[in-house]
């Protein structure tokens, strides 16, 4: 799940950089550099139809599409800014990891990815074109196209301010390099290029992060040192229980209770963002069967698991040996250091030489991940659910399939200089970065009532789906200006004037996606459905989903979904 | 994964660590030699990158030896 990171006005105001690189660190980063276009390179000459541009041939093994599913969400400030909520918030920031992840990736696997699948669709909104006509379609890609751009400017600008602080590079240095780059593997190879750098990336995320929680386990006596020293530093605050403490918002450090985790978080968020967010599902509709696109998300769930060992760990050891980090806010006045930093402080802490390039290049692997993400998400959304329907409505006629591959490649193009644009507005008008997080819960938990309901409901009509769609939105963007004009708005939407940001946008996400499904139910009822002969390959009960009990059980998704889902339950027990 | 065509991705992973496994044996070694050239760290005695880098090191070489591309077109040619 995405976090943009609150630390970038800290960042800001940092004098001088955290980590001073030596020749091997150096050395590591370029060679990155090198490796990511080389791929980019090598891999355009596999890139000839549309298919392979925003599709990657849909020919991709389970294994790569579920690692680069999992990926492309690893990047977006994902290290830094989970980190940062770690030691902020304590283990309460693993819910984000597990149920605010597990459940919604396995529900993807196991009962949409066939309807997505089957359907033939190149995207979410096309999605919506073949359930509910090209109103609901434009809708949501005009919002996704808007979304996206925005999330790769934001994403940009605050690697480069991240890339200032921990080693002094320029801002300008770090924006362009780091586009340019991702613009060069991209337009290049497209998907299949995003995709292979994807998996790269993965790899050199654990490589260059996995050593910071077992040096940091190794220097305060593994995990039951970690929990003493917690209490030893901040004796009145409960940093180590995942659920005990979520009875009230009083009673723990991020002001929520277990309704915004379990409903908001756990079912609308977490299933918006992870089953209809075309950022991460375009990756699974590049797997080459319809199985490998169901493991696809289950396996990336395995992963998923995993990664607070990498993220929410080190930000909980912070809390053990370097108590008094301070917020952002009074780290601008004092000049002190801030939480937000902590990655980088524990990178300075435990890395020695050439260890530290390869922990920086996982940051800038991350960052670029999610850039890649973004830019193919979008020009793919740009190119058939956008240009694609005007061209024809203009023209009359269809074009050929290079056409489109051509319009991808200069999307690619224009979407990463619109990128930089945003990025640097962002720099002029910093509260953008918290508006980005609203923008985000606007579009997708309402998106996802939609979809699920076209999926799951045959009687859901093109109308209802059109209205549900708007008025989820509309109220969500409703709920958040009412709140900013009068905060005691905050206690009727979240229940408590206790209630602090994180529950506020958990509450509206849960609101936005009942309005959603209200209106749709309503209006579906109202107006005639489509017949069923149109909802085959589209919706559970029109459509023939391929069996799998002829396969063994270790080869069938439903028996790793439970397997994962076992593992899921028994950290929440462990954690309790 | 145009298995058919294309050099695998584990080849190139496995390029990757190889390389980046000798840069951080051969970075770290000097502090196995010399107490001063130790890095400013905490818990630097136990020489975390020279282990590190070694375990990169062999698991590279693993995965390069594995999916060298010469082994792949040989299977096709076979098969």
């Amino acid at each position: 799940m995405i976090q943009l990171c609150s630390c970038v006005p800290a960042v800001l105001l940092a004098s001088s950089s955290i980590i001073s690189l030596g020749w091997a660190d150096v050395l590591i980063i370029v060679i990155y550099f090198a490796m990511v276009l080389g791929i980019g390179y090598y891999l355009s000459r596999f890139t000839k139809t549309g298919d392979d541009f925003f599709l990657a041939g849909r020919k991709m093994t389970m294994w790569i599409a579920g690692l680069a599913f999992i990926s492309a969400n690893l990047g977006s400030l994902e290290l830094m800014g989970w980190a940062a909520s770690a030691y902020q918030y304590g283990i309460l920031a693993a819910h984000w990891y597990w149920i605010g992840a597990i459940p919604a990736m396995l529900f993807l696997g196991i009962v949409m990815m066939p309807f997505y699948y089957i359907s033939r669709t190149h995207s979410v909104p096309g999605y919506l074109k073949l359930r509910f006509g090209e109103s609901s379609r434009m809708l949501a890609a005009i919002s996704f196209a808007f979304m996206t751009i925005l999330m790769s400017g934001v994403n940009m600008f605050s690697m480069a301010l991240v890339m200032k602080v921990i080693i002094g590079w320029d801002i300008n240095f770090s924006i362009w390099v780091s586009s340019i780059t991702v613009l060069v593997y991209v337009a290049l190879g497209g998907l299949l290029s995003a995709m292979f750098n994807e998996v790269v990336q993965f790899v050199l995320i654990w490589a260059g992060a996995l050593l910071i929680p077992i040096i940091g386990l190794m220097e305060v006596g593994g995990w039951k040192g970690v929990i003493a020293r917690i209490h030893e530093n901040f004796p009145h605050g409960d940093y180590t229980h995942l659920w005990s403490t979520l009875g009230h918002f009083r009673d723990n450090p991020m002001g929520i209770n277990w309704v915004g985790i379990v409903f908001g978080l756990g079912f609308i968020i977490s299933f918006g963002y992870w089953t209809t967010d075309f950022l991460v599902v375009q990756r699974v509709l590049s797997a080459k069967d319809l199985r490998s696109a169901k493991m696809s998300p289950i396996i990336g769930a395995a992963f998923k698991m995993l990664v607070p060992f990498i993220v929410i760990l080190p930000g909980l050891i912070g809390l053990a040996v370097m108590p008094g980090l301070v917020g952002q806010d009074q780290a601008a006045a004092s000049g002190a250091a801030s939480y937000n930093e902590i990655l980088p402080l524990m990178m300075a802490r435990y890395l020695g030489p050439g260890l530290l390039g390869l922990g920086i290049t996982a940051l800038i692997a991350g960052f670029m991940s999610g850039m890649a993400g973004n830019i193919t998400a979008f020009s793919t959304v740009w190119t058939y659910d956008i240009y694609k329907p005007i061209h024809l409505a203009l023209t009359g006629k269809e074009v050929d399939d290079k056409h489109y591959v051509s319009m991808g490649r200069w999307a690619t193009i224009v979407g990463i200089f619109v990128s930089i644009g945003t990025a640097y507005l962002v720099e002029h008008a910093a509260s953008i970065m918290d508006y980005v997080q609203a923008l985000f819960s606007f579009f997708i938990a309402p998106l996802y009532g939609t979809v699920i309901l076209g999926m799951l409901w045959k009687r859901a009509t093109p109308a209802g789906g059109f209205w549900g769609l708007l008025a989820g939105t509309l109220s969500s963007i409703g709920m958040w200006a009412w709140v900013r004009l009068d905060p005691r708005a905050l206690s009727i939407i979240a229940g408590s004037p206790d209630a602090k940001a994180m529950a506020e946008d958990m509450y509206r996400a849960l609101w936005s996606w009942l309005i959603c499904v209200a209106v749709t139910v309503l209006v579906s009822l109202a107006t005639r459905p489509k017949p069923e002969a149109e909802l085959v390959g589209l919706v559970r009960g029109c459509t023939e989903i391929p069996s799998e009990g002829h396969l063994p059980l270790v080869k069938r998704p439903i028996f790793w979904a439970g397997v994962v889902f076992a593992a899921f339950l028994v950290l929440q027990i462990i954690f309790w | 994964m145009h298995e058919d065509h294309c050099i695998s991705i584990w080849f190139f992973i496995g390029s990757l660590l190889t390389v980046y496994g000798f840069i951080i044996v051969i970075a770290s070694l000097p502090a196995v030699f010399s107490a001063a050239a130790q890095p400013h760290v905490v818990l630097a005695q136990l020489h975390a990158g020279l282990w590190w880098g070694a375990a990169l090191l062999l698991l590279g070489i693993f995965y390069v030896i594995t999916y060298w591309p010469a082994k792949k077109d040989q299977q096709h040619s076979e098969s």
